[in-house]
């Protein structure tokens, strides 16, 4: 179920490639049906998603890959990975519907995405290193082709510089898992046994080293403060569903991995190190916000509060890790916010992309002092950046209020001092007024003249991605209900 | 004696003299002939060592050369590799003078190779380096242009340095341990003169590095890989260094711990991968790039080298990164001779929108030797790397991490070009008539290969660690 999950995606991107004569608007529903299909997948596997005994998987699959070293092809989810698979693959589906006016190559454009889809899919699912490593270069190599084929502006300079930054964060991260497996006792890869073997407990300084390498990779995939100034380039001058897939998508591979690798293998090395995550977490939150509220291009602004909400993730598993007996409920609280924003981020990230990909298409200029007024001649897309802007802050009602406040009140708990945090939503909330106010307000001028409203294939790209945000701010115990026990083995983990 | 074990170096051999002897009596466009003679030598060759693989490991010609799981693994790469080649030379070479005598030189310069992967004895070492580098020089030559000339020249000086070289440090060696066998020289080097060990087995890698083409005695191979036409680069880059890195594995592996060799091979191997990604950066010809980008492949590829002996991993791994890089290092030079004119990385703005499939090829490629998942380097590259930490190198697999990452940025300046809207004024019809249909289909074989083999690693690690 996992794989077919998986590899459908490649599948059709294959058959796509190997079909040069199928017409364009044939490639363009193709991809939108192939999508639509996973992600019914995806909702059958939830249906029939019970959570695993602490430290195992649901759904696994596993093959013999290359025994020599030990790793293999095993796959399978839990409560960490199955909200991501979902996000996955519904921030797809959005991508495949809005691109149905996209003109240039879409059979091209489709089979790339159909590609980058397997791939993202696959490293959420992975329990191998190896495997889990395969899936964050292909996702590199992938996004690369996106930016410098469709993108626009600087594309070639900016792909080259996302390509370089982020494939040196990513051999870090095989530095650290080399490490992890030489460490181990037999020798392997497979994630499952690592966690249950906790290889460099008691070699402080071997495992300070092999964490330093791990963090490393996945700070810069997050990214976190200092490793993201590869990010506003990447997303100035991508295209927008490949914005949409990069915030929504990618930037949770470097999150995910902290939970699903960092933090149950290497559990010694966390606790004594969390502080200076907690750190980071801060710096990023408020670094990101003030740059953001800086700016004056929409998008770089955008992809800035990306790294203020990432900020957020990193905070509070960098909390999780300050372990004290009374806090055990606090920290899994955290953990389970920390999860919840990666949703809510992807989903609330990737609908305000393809916003600003509205806007470049149609009046080519993501200049916020260039518009004025829009809410007058495009008053759906006024509604749904209303929407998108308040889930983004977190305002109560939307997912991000379920996730922050959960982060909040499992992070004081365990460590006060990441109360200076709170100082982000502040920043935030202001800067996304202000950009609401200075795009969508006032008279119609500059830009805003003769702005066409939403189209029914943007819309129902941008609309169900708000909607989800909104199901989940309401109704939180549907995803909750999958993460908290997941949330609570990891707790445990980390305080062994 | 026992020389039917040496089959497949025979037949490859008896190949080249008749291509040599048949291309003398055939006609100019008769030539594809010796091609074909060329051609079924080396799959016989291929077959013979293949069937040979599972067998026991066993020695010829009184204990001078070996026939294990290494020594097959290399006949099978080598004769393959060779065979691509000739699959580049249908299109570079066919129906020009010369033809046949490239033939022969290749099957020569190959049986040579092989020579050096199974030998068991110093002096076996010496004939196997003499016959891969003769031949070698006459085939960077044999294009009469002024730059393959002066690769010529410098390849030969270069190679009789380092020949005379190896032939001191066998010298040596047998002077203060009256062997050249290595069954004898295991125990004997152990109680012989540090001083003087030191000395000869230094000497001797370095005769092997030349041939490996890795720093210090690296050169002659990006001229070689620019002036020489492309079938004989690709050749030169390739397959020479498959017996050169076993011969050097097999003297390291028998080395005692009287000197840190570890370190010196782990210094050699650091020295080459940095050297030739350094100088790799600013070049504008693209297999002169790939030149440089061979010399860094050796670093890598010296790194299980290093750690002979000390890890389980070390020697499955090196015959992986050996098959592995045979593999892609071919396609990306095959990409190179579809397009004889596109001699500048320039030149190759918008190849990939005007030929899918040969982007699509020289992009696994690049990656593949960059050492991106799936493609089988990658696996070579992470099971070196494992061997390396896992003998308690773990400094030098950082830095051959560190090093993989900086050659990103010039695969990528090829890379980059590839999917550009602009194709060069005057090139897509000159592309029409002269992309070599031979060099595509090996291109985009190889590349397919490159990423099969990564997937089925598992089975090809099964069989190099019998």
């Amino acid at each position: 179920m996992l794989s077919l999950i998986v590899f459908l995606p490649l599948a059709a991107a294959l058959a796509l490639m190997a079909l040069p004569r199928l017409g364009d608007g044939a490639a363009r529903w193709a991809w939108v049906a192939v999508a639509a299909a996973d992600v019914a997948l995806v909702a059958a596997l939830w249906l029939a998603y019970e959570p695993p005994a602490a430290g195992r998987l649901a759904f696994e699959e596993r093959a013999q890959w290359i025994p020599g070293v030990n790793s293999s092809y095993h796959v399978g989810v839990d409560g960490l990975s199955l909200p991501l698979v979902a996000m996955t693959t519904v921030v797809f589906l959005a991508c495949a519907v809005f691109a149905l006016r996209s003109g240039d190559r879409p059979r091209t454009q489709a089979a790339l995405f159909l590609f980058l889809q397997s791939v993202s899919l696959g490293l959420f699912v992975a329990a191998d290193l190896i495997l889990f490593f395969l899936f964050f270069d292909l996702s590199i190599v992938g996004m690369y082709f996106v930016i410098a084929g469709w993108g626009h502006g600087d594309a070639g300079r900016s792909a080259m510089k996302f390509f370089l930054y982020t494939f040196l964060g990513s051999l870090a991260l095989l530095a650290g898992f080399i490490g992890l497996y030489v460490a181990a006792d037999p020798h392997t890869f497979d994630m499952v046994e690592l966690a249950e073997q906790t290889p460099l407990e008691g070699s402080s300084t071997a495992g300070a080293w092999v964490l330093a390498a791990i963090l490393l990779g996945l700070a810069v995939k997050t990214p976190t403060v200092p490793f993201h100034t590869w990010l506003p380039p990447a997303h100035t001058d991508a295209p927008a569903i490949g914005s949409a897939v990069l915030a929504g998508v990618l930037l949770k591979m470097g999150t995910y991995g902290f939970v699903r690798i960092a933090m149950p293998m290497l559990p010694e090395a966390w606790r004594a190190w969390a502080w200076v995550i907690v750190v980071v977490g801060i710096v990023s939150v408020v670094y990101g916000a003030l740059v953001a509220l800086a700016q004056t291009d929409f998008k770089r602004m955008v992809a800035y509060t990306s790294v203020n909400h990432m900020g957020y993730v990193v905070l509070a598993v960098g909390a999780a890790g300050i372990v004290a007996d009374d806090t055990v409920q606090a920290r899994s609280v955290a953990v389970t916010g920390a999860v919840t924003q990666m949703v809510s981020h992807g989903l609330v990230t990737a609908a305000l992309f393809l916003i600003a990909g509205v806007m470049w298409e149609r009046a080519g200029t993501y200049d916020m002092g260039a518009y004025g007024g829009l809410a007058d001649r495009a008053p759906r897309l006024a509604a749904l950046f209303a929407v998108g802007a308040f889930a983004s802050l977190g305002l109560p009602g939307l997912s991000g209020f379920i996730a922050e406040f959960q982060i909040f009140t499992g992070s004081i708990a365990a460590a006060p001092v990441t109360a200076v945090a709170l100082l982000g939503i502040l920043i935030t909330a202001a800067l996304f007024l202000r950009a609401l106010q200075r795009i969508f307000t006032g008279a119609t001028q500059g830009a805003s003249v003769g702005f066409g409203d939403l189209r029914p294939a943007e819309l129902w790209a941008i609309g169900p991605l708000l909607a989800l945000s909104l199901l989940i701010g309401v109704l939180p115990r549907l995803l909750l209900d999958v993460i908290e026990p997941a949330a609570q083995v990891l707790v445990q983990l980390v305080g062994r | 004696m026992r020389p039917a074990l040496l089959a497949p170096e025979i037949v490859l051999f008896l190949g080249g003299l008749a291509a040599l002897l048949g291309g003398s009596f055939l006609a100019r466009t008769r030539q594809w002939v010796t091609r074909a003679v060329a051609a079924a030598a080396l799959l016989v060759a291929a077959a013979l060592a293949a069937l040979d693989l599972p067998g026991p490991a066993q020695v010829a010609m009184e204990g001078t050369f070996t026939v294990d799981t290494t020594t097959g693994v290399a006949r099978v790469v080598a004769a393959l590799g060779t065979l691509v080649v000739l699959a580049l030379a249908s299109d570079e070479i066919a129906g020009t003078p010369r033809e046949s005598e490239t033939y022969a030189l290749l099957l020569f310069s190959t049986t040579g190779t092989l020579i050096l992967a199974g030998a068991n004895d110093l002096l076996v070492v010496t004939v196997g380096f003499l016959l891969a580098s003769v031949p070698l020089y006459g085939l960077i030559g044999i294009a009469r242009t002024p730059l393959g000339a002066e690769a010529a020249m410098k390849t030969y000086l270069l190679g009789a340095l380092f020949g005379i070289l190896l032939l001191t440090g066998v010298t040596l060696l047998y002077g203060v341990t009256a062997t050249t066998s290595y069954a004898e020289l295991t125990d004997r080097l152990a109680d012989a003169p540090a001083g003087v060990v030191a000395a000869g087995v230094v000497a001797v890698l370095g005769g092997l590095l030349f041939k490996a083409g890795g720093a210090p005695a690296h050169f002659w191979v990006p001229d070689a890989a620019q002036g020489a036409g492309g079938t004989v680069a690709a050749f030169l880059t390739t397959v020479p260094k498959i017996g050169a890195v076993i011969a050097a594995y097999r003297l390291v592996e028998l080395l005692p711990d009287t000197l840190a060799w570890p370190l010196l091979v782990a210094l050699l191997a650091v020295a080459s991968m940095t050297l030739g990604n350094l100088a790799a950066y600013w070049q504008t010809d693209p297999r002169r790039l790939l030149g440089w980008s061979t010399v860094s492949q050796v670093g890598y590829l010296l790194v299980p080298v290093a750690v002979a002996g000390r890890s389980d991993l070390a020697l499955p791994s090196l015959l992986l990164y050996l098959a592995g890089y045979t593999v892609t290092n071919l396609s990306a030079f095959a990409v190179t001779t579809a397009f004889p004119q596109r001699r500048e990385l320039r030149s190759y703005r918008g190849m990939g929108r005007a030929h899918p499939w040969l982007g699509a090829a020289l992009v696994v490629a690049l990656l593949g030797l960059v050492g991106t998942p799936p493609t089988v380097v990658f696996v070579g590259k992470l099971t070196t790397t494992a061997a390396a930490w896992d003998a308690g190198y773990a400094w030098l697999a950082v830095l051959v991490l560190v090093n993989t990452v900086a050659s990103l940025f010039y695969y990528l300046r090829w890379i980059a070009p590839l999917y550009t809207h602009q194709e060069t004024a005057g090139h897509h019809q000159q592309d029409a008539g002269t992309e070599g249909r031979w060099s595509r289909s090996a291109a985009i074989g190889t590349a397919a290969l490159s990423l099969l083999l990564g997937i089925g690693a598992g089975a090809l690690w099964a069989t190099f660690s019998l």
